[in-house]
């Protein structure tokens, strides 16, 4: 006896194999860190003699423009998990290539666009607490979307040689990357109004 | 694939330094945190010299601690809050919590359910080196300028927000622990969902399976938050936010230099809402393997199995509400403590419904009292006494009297020392023999037990009495210096004394553990105890991949003396 079971193919009663079972925990974890840090924000903004309107801020163009950026890269990263139960490396590929895109040019946007021009104004995280929150929230969601980044990359380079020994499995991991990289989307998509419009 | 002829090619590291093997991972976790519960031990013995003897030299070592920890051999306050926070942290998150999830959930879980292993070994093992990079950051942190944290190891800012870097470190050292528990608990979650053996529907789950079942939901949703306020401690400490300093604070007469709008109950209630749930991630482990030792050894069914499953379920879902009951004294408002006083109150009867079900299975059964049978038996009233303890605590009236003092103390540590960590003492002289093929010393284990016992209630008994009269818990000199504190202050020495000696007292396990390793006992058969649950049904030690056949489950896990068999055990593989 010495093979895992499941790790492929679902378990019957279940309907999951391990992986995707637990990529559902991990992010059951991550809806608890986020939630803390929401609300975090709520607690601190509802004891707040006085709140900044987010709009007069931040820059809603480039916020809405990193949104599209971000749910255009969910929608081709799931034509790249489509593509492969095509049987279509070629095509997946060139989605996966997409997503990463995608992906960097959020972080550009974010860093040399929005952080940076910040600093310059001197605006740090310590400046008030609307600060605090702004750079906390969406720097640990960057680093998210890094992360996301790293596994993509992988997944396109090198990692893709799973897909000549082991088709089903390497499509499963895709799936699980995607599942990981709607969770950063949607996070997003929740800080984007709060911050930039409420 | 010849599994045996696999291992002996396996490189050396593979096979001991980074195995993916969950019973290797389970023994590295073991090892790692009885170390830490000795070195955490340690730091406690120092504190109660201080606590005994206030302002007097420590005898021998005390001139090794340097100037700027005591001059003189005398111990200086910022040492003493050094000492304290670290043991804490140390007990908690290094101690009790990796060895009963991460060894004894490592070890025994895949083999109780009839895996090959768990779900995810590679993220086993990554597991194991976060947590063990944890412990060196925590270790490390003491050489620092300042030295290691000292707010306590519940870390309440604003104190925390200004201490010196050893906080930082601190926390760094708590999100490698915390990233460590997340991967473990995927882990053991997937496993137990997914892995099951043939037949193993989830009511024939040995209850040891369920706890620690529960216990990974706790530590994958409670300790995020945690992770979450680590971060916005770290951000006060490096960015220069407020997220936990209010408006107005002065720092030794100075303003505060930061923003402010911080508010520092937000810290409080993110820390406990992970450590209220925390406390039932240190119990229940000891609750399952309490409830094996016992089934075993009284040699008939648990009375009560399905109870108990519905309380540890309940226990787990209960102990996300209940966490502001450590706050009561804050500011909070009474509608919120009526709330949280509601709620934990009703968290306690579950935990009674498993202790009465546990008491009630020994009526008839007959009892073999070996070692892990009498550190199992004690669990009960140790337990039984930390629980009711805590029931004044709970009420936010008489909490008045009693919060943040030594009665607290008293109360938790009935818990964890005589509860949770004889538990865990069970459990090692219980499994010693399927993971190392010999028995531990009956002799030594009764030498270990029977002092561990009288001293556990001298050490902790009189805080009790200290706290009902009123001396406040983290007072450097044990309360020398206040008038309602001088009826109670030589039972300091009563402490004290008991905690030295049963440091000696646990000579005859340190010893006893590592001879048998090497020469104790042989045991003849793969089940020496004659239990029913799946680990026993393997080789000795289980080799790699565990079961020679997949195993089918046919029965309930404690079928003890069923009427009609031929034995009086009828494991559960058997048709």
């Amino acid at each position: 006896m010495d093979a895992i079971p499941y790790t492929v193919k679902a378990r019957e009663d279940t309907g999951l194999y391990n992986a995707r079972l637990g990529i559902w925990l991990f992010l059951a974890s991550e809806v608890m860190l986020f939630g803390a840090l929401f609300a975090t924000y709520v607690i601190l903004r509802l004891g707040a003699l006085h709140w900044p309107l987010g709009a007069s801020l931040l820059s809603i163009p480039l916020g809405t423009f990193n949104t599209v950026v971000l749910i255009s890269s969910s929608v081709t990263m799931v034509f790249a998990w489509v593509s492969l139960k095509e049987k279509n490396l070629g095509k997946y590929k060139m989605y996966m290539g997409f997503t990463i895109i995608l992906a960097v040019l959020f972080i550009v946007v974010k860093l040399f666009l929005e952080y940076i021009p910040k600093f310059e104004h001197h605006l740090y995280p310590g400046k008030s607490t609307f600060w605090a929150i702004y750079f906390t929230l969406t720097g640990l969601h960057a680093l998210h979307v890094l992360g996301g980044i790293g596994v993509n990359t992988y997944f396109w380079g090198p990692g893709a040689n799973m897909w000549q020994s082991e088709p089903e499995r390497f499509t499963n991991r895709i799936e699980i990357a995607g599942l990981y990289w709607h969770f950063v989307d949607l996070v997003w998509i929740f800080l984007f109004p709060i911050l930039y419009l409420l | 694939m010849n599994p045996h002829h696999d291992s002996h090619r396996m490189h050396v590291f593979r096979k001991y330094l980074f195995s993916i093997d969950h019973k290797v991972i389970g023994i590295q976790y073991g090892l790692t945190s009885l170390f830490f519960l000795l070195f955490g031990f340690s730091l406690m013995m120092l504190m109660r010299w201080q606590l005994a003897f206030p302002g007097t030299a420590i005898p021998f070592i005390g001139k090794f601690f340097g100037e700027s920890r005591a001059p003189g051999g005398i111990m200086l306050p910022e040492f003493y809050n050094e000492l304290g926070a670290m043991h804490g942290t140390i007990m908690v998150f290094l101690g009790v919590v990796p060895l009963g999830v991460g060894c004894f959930g490592n070890l025994l879980v895949p083999l109780q359910i009839g895996a090959p292993d768990m779900a995810f070994p590679k993220l086993n093992m990554a597991s194991y080196w976060v947590f063990f990079l944890g412990g060196l950051t925590m270790l490390f942190s003491f050489i620092l300028p300042g030295g290691a944290a000292s707010s306590g190891w519940t870390s309440y800012p604003p104190l925390a927000d200004i201490a010196t870097i050893g906080q930082t470190v601190w926390l760094i050292g708590m999100v490698f622990l915390i990233t460590s528990s997340l991967l473990g608990s995927i882990n053991f979650i997937t496993t137990v969902l997914q892995l099951r053996t043939e037949g193993l529907t989830f009511m024939r789950l040995p209850f040891f399976v369920w706890s620690q079942l529960v216990t990974a939901f706790l530590l994958l949703l409670a300790f995020p938050p945690l992770e979450a306020a680590g971060i916005l401690q770290l951000m006060d400490r490096l960015a220069h936010t407020s997220f936990f300093l209010p408006s107005g604070l002065m720092i030794s007469g100075e303003p505060l230099k930061g923003s402010g709008g911080g508010s520092v109950l937000l810290w409080q209630h993110l820390f406990w809402f992970l450590a209220h749930p925390e406390v039932y991630v240190i119990l229940l482990p000891a609750m399952g393997i309490v409830a094996e030792i016992i089934a075993n050894n009284i040699r008939k069914p648990l009375w009560g199995y399905t109870s108990m499953v519905y309380s540890v379920l309940f226990i787990g879902f209960m102990s996300f509400i209940v966490w502001a009951h450590h706050m009561f004294l804050t500011g909070m408002g009474t509608a919120m403590s009526s709330f949280f006083q509601a709620t934990t109150m009703i968290i306690s009867i579950p935990s009674v419904v498993i202790l009465s079900c546990l008491f009630i299975s020994l009526w008839g059964g007959s009892i073999r009292l070996n070692t892990a049978m009498l550190f199992a038996l004690a669990f009960l009233p140790m337990f039984g006494m930390g629980g009711l303890t805590g029931l004044p605590l709970g009420l936010s009236v008489s909490d008045i009297h009693l919060h943040d003092t030594y009665y607290v103390i008293g109360h938790f540590h009935y818990v964890v020392a005589p509860g949770v960590i004889f538990a865990l003492f069970a459990g090692i002289y219980h499994w010693f023999p399927k993971f190392t093929g010999r028995q531990m010393n009956e002799f030594l284990g009764k030498l270990h037990f029977w002092p561990s016992l009288l001293l556990m209630n001298a050490i902790f008994f009189p805080m009790l009495i200290q706290g009902l009269a009123g001396v406040s818990r983290r007072l450097y000199d044990g309360g020398l210096q206040y008038a309602h504190a001088q009826g109670v202050l030589s039972l300091n020495k009563v402490s004290s004394y008991s905690a030295w000696a049963l440091a000696v007292a646990q000579l005859p396990f340190i010893f006893n553990f590592v001879f048998s390793i090497f020469k104790g006992k042989k045991v003849t058969s793969d089940n020496p105890w004659e239990a029913t649950t799946l680990e026993w049904q393997t080789p000795t030690p289980p080799g790699h991949g565990n079961f020679e056949t997949t195993p089918t489950v046919y029965r309930g896990p404690y079928e003890y003396s069923v009427p009609g068999a031929s034995r009086d055990f009828t494991p559960q593989n058997e048709p």
